[in-house]
């Protein structure tokens, strides 16, 4: 480490005004401040508050947060790919196939959107921001195994540039990035990113009687012919992979999906890990999901069709929707700012996803276009928190 | 982009006397700093619903640039006669004559691409930009210089028309003007679904007007 740092200070007055390096100097500064400490810390004297938090912790403990999702997501990959392929295999093997697969995802995500910021950076003049480091690995977690890799380069250019850049930078965006990334794909690759390509399969030959269906879409089926969605759901798999889709192995996420979404229990690990270091809002989370779980009951209540009637709590565990409460949901930049304004937001994500599903065959799942609707409300939510609040003072008030 | 970009040449190469320094600004203010759709913001309903192909794109560009010089050149010769009260539903007249002059015209003789545009056409006669024109320039000019800023107002239309239709159609569906580009190369191409939805053309709107605006150095006023 010294001998870095060495190198480091030895280098820095090429990148400094007048140095002839010097319109990368936002690029170097960005890794230096990446590897140690800023030396631009304020003195000892004096009544400054002091803290280690700044941008790059937070998104670092993000990060950590995410980490139960992609490590139990690249051992789900393998998983799955063994059981549709019907062989045994050890936890390591299993493991391994995953990392194979999920790690060039996480690659061409970081190297593609770093590369953008570090552009825009350079051109427009400012610091590199670091927002993006949530963002290249939330756009991995929320992809098909084995999606083409120009597709996750081509959706997280289209995320940074028009999601990000285009409303000026990290901490401007009106929509979350990482949705924006699979929002794009879902449009323009609509092939690639739904119906049966949730296992990895490779050159391998399916078992018989493998089918790729999601127990979104197997809930989709049971309105159409009738038949009572737990019941088809727990028949799903007979043969190749007995009970798949019961109400416990679809909490613990051994399922096939998204690399980090599947597992409801990860999400909540992480969701803990947010809630503990005070980096996302638990009031979102909550909401979401006892709106989700609330849509869910009146629907039962009211009755129709097999999916209608899908007990509420299924609604929790299968698609995306604990993912997305976590940590689509939670971002700070695009979620309501009052306290009292993220309690609807939440709650109006968690009561759409469950509308969408469930009225929408064109969607098979509702939380990405819920979280990306809501977000470009969650600025009218808050001026209505707002207003209100002043009205009532403004009652109380005797002039 | 190119194509456009070339017509205009062609006008500007015929320079008579008639085309002083100030009509000429009337043809190319709107291909660039008062463009009818990236900076007016006017049109944009069909800019994003006629241009997933190239060819209708540019029929539509023609016909919308027919009905705004015909109707700048009527309504400039009525100008003085036209009782201001009433002004507006005497310009919708014109304007509806040529329209569908324009429609029977596009039905006799490209019947496909006729049935491609449908309502559009006949909607041409509610586009913002045949009106703004008539109010804020026909109504005010000689028939020679509205005849010019017509012309210059269709083109500007037709320039970023063509623009949205060339992304749209060559990275939506891999072809121009029908003809399948990638394939002649032996390239095999996955059309990319968001630039055919009407979502794709206005961020191919909104592409254009960012770098419009920074090659013009645009700052917002507040």
């Amino acid at each position: 480490m010294e001998f870095i740092k060495h190198q480091i200070e030895k280098i820095k007055p090429n990148f400094e005004k007048g140095g002839k390096w010097e319109k990368h100097y936002y690029s170097f500064e960005a890794l230096e401040t990446f590897l140690f400490a800023p030396a631009t810390t304020n003195g000892i004297k004096g009544a400054q508050i002091r803290d280690a938090i700044d941008l790059k912790r937070l998104m670092m403990t993000v990060i950590i947060s995410m980490v139960p999702c992609l490590l139990f997501g690249m051992w789900n990959v393998g998983h799955q790919h063994f059981l549709a392929v019907g062989q045994a295999a050890s936890f390591m093997d299993k493991f391994w196939i995953g990392v194979v697969q999920v790690m060039p995802i996480v690659v061409v995500s970081y190297g593609v959107g770093l590369g953008i910021e570090f552009v825009f950076a350079t051109f427009r003049r400012h610091p590199v921001n670091e927002g993006f480091l949530v963002t290249g690995m939330l756009i991995p977690l929320v992809m098909p195994p084995d999606v083409p890799l120009w597709q996750v380069g081509l959706a997280t250019a289209f995320a940074v540039i028009i999601g990000k850049e285009a409303f000026g930078g990290t901490g401007m965006n009106v929509m979350n990035v990482a949705l924006t990334a699979r929002a794009f794909l879902y449009f323009a690759y609509p092939t690639d990113i739904s119906g049966s390509v949730w296992t990895y399969i490779g050159e391998a030959k399916t078992v018989a009687g493998y089918s790729g269906a999601t127990p979104l879409s197997l809930a989709a089926d049971a309105a159409t012919s009738g038949t009572n969605v737990v019941t088809s759901l727990n028949s799903f798999g007979a043969g190749w992979n007995e009970g798949v889709f019961s109400f416990w192995n679809m909490f613990m996420g051994i399922m096939p999906g998204c690399i980090g979404e599947t597992s409801t229990l990860m999400c909540l690990v992480g969701a803990f890990i947010l809630v503990a270091t005070g980096t996302g809002s638990w009031k979102v989370i909550v909401s979401v999901f006892g709106g989700a779980y609330a849509m869910g009951l009146l629907l039962n209540l009211i009755g129709g069709n097999a999916f209608v009637e899908m007990p509420a709590h299924y609604h929790l565990v299968i698609g995306g929707l604990a993912f997305g409460a976590v940590f689509m949901a939670t971002d700070p930049v695009t979620a309501s700012q009052t306290e009292t304004g993220k309690w609807i937001y939440g709650a109006l994500i968690g009561i759409f996803t469950v509308m969408i599903r469930v009225f929408n065959p064109a969607y098979p799942e509702g939380i990405m276009l819920a979280i990306l609707l809501m977000n470009v409300f969650a600025p009218l939510i808050d001026y209505f928190v707002v207003s209100a609040n002043k009205k009532r003072r403004l009652q109380r008030a005797t002039v | 982009m190119s194509t456009a970009t070339a017509e205009v040449e062609v006008v500007e190469k015929k320079a008579e006397p008639l085309f002083s320094k100030k009509n000429k600004k009337l043809i190319s203010n709107p291909l660039d700093i008062d463009n009818p759709i990236t900076v007016q913001v006017l049109g944009v309903c069909s800019a994003l619903a006629v241009t997933t192909q190239m060819k209708p794109a540019f029929v539509m560009s023609v016909g919308l640039m027919v009905v705004t010089a015909s109707s700048n050149v009527v309504i400039s010769m009525m100008r003085n006669s036209i009782p201001s009260r009433i002004r507006i539903i005497v310009q919708l007249a014109i304007v509806s004559l040529w329209v569908i002059l324009v429609d029977q015209v596009l039905k006799a003789y490209v019947y496909d691409v006729s049935k491609q545009l449908s309502v559009f056409v006949g909607l041409i006669i509610t586009n913002c930009i045949v009106m703004g024109r008539l109010e804020a320039f026909a109504m005010g000019n000689k028939p020679w210089p509205s005849f010019l800023d017509g012309i210059g107002n269709g083109l500007g239309y037709g320039l970023i028309l063509m623009a949205v239709a060339f992304v749209r159609e060559l990275f939506g569906g891999g072809s121009l003007f029908g003809f399948k580009v990638f394939e002649a190369m032996g390239l095999h191409y996955q059309g990319n679904g968001l630039l055919l939805l009407p979502a794709g053309a206005c961020i191919i709107v909104g592409i254009i007007i960012w770098i419009q605006r920074t090659l013009n150095g645009f700052r917002e006023s507040h």
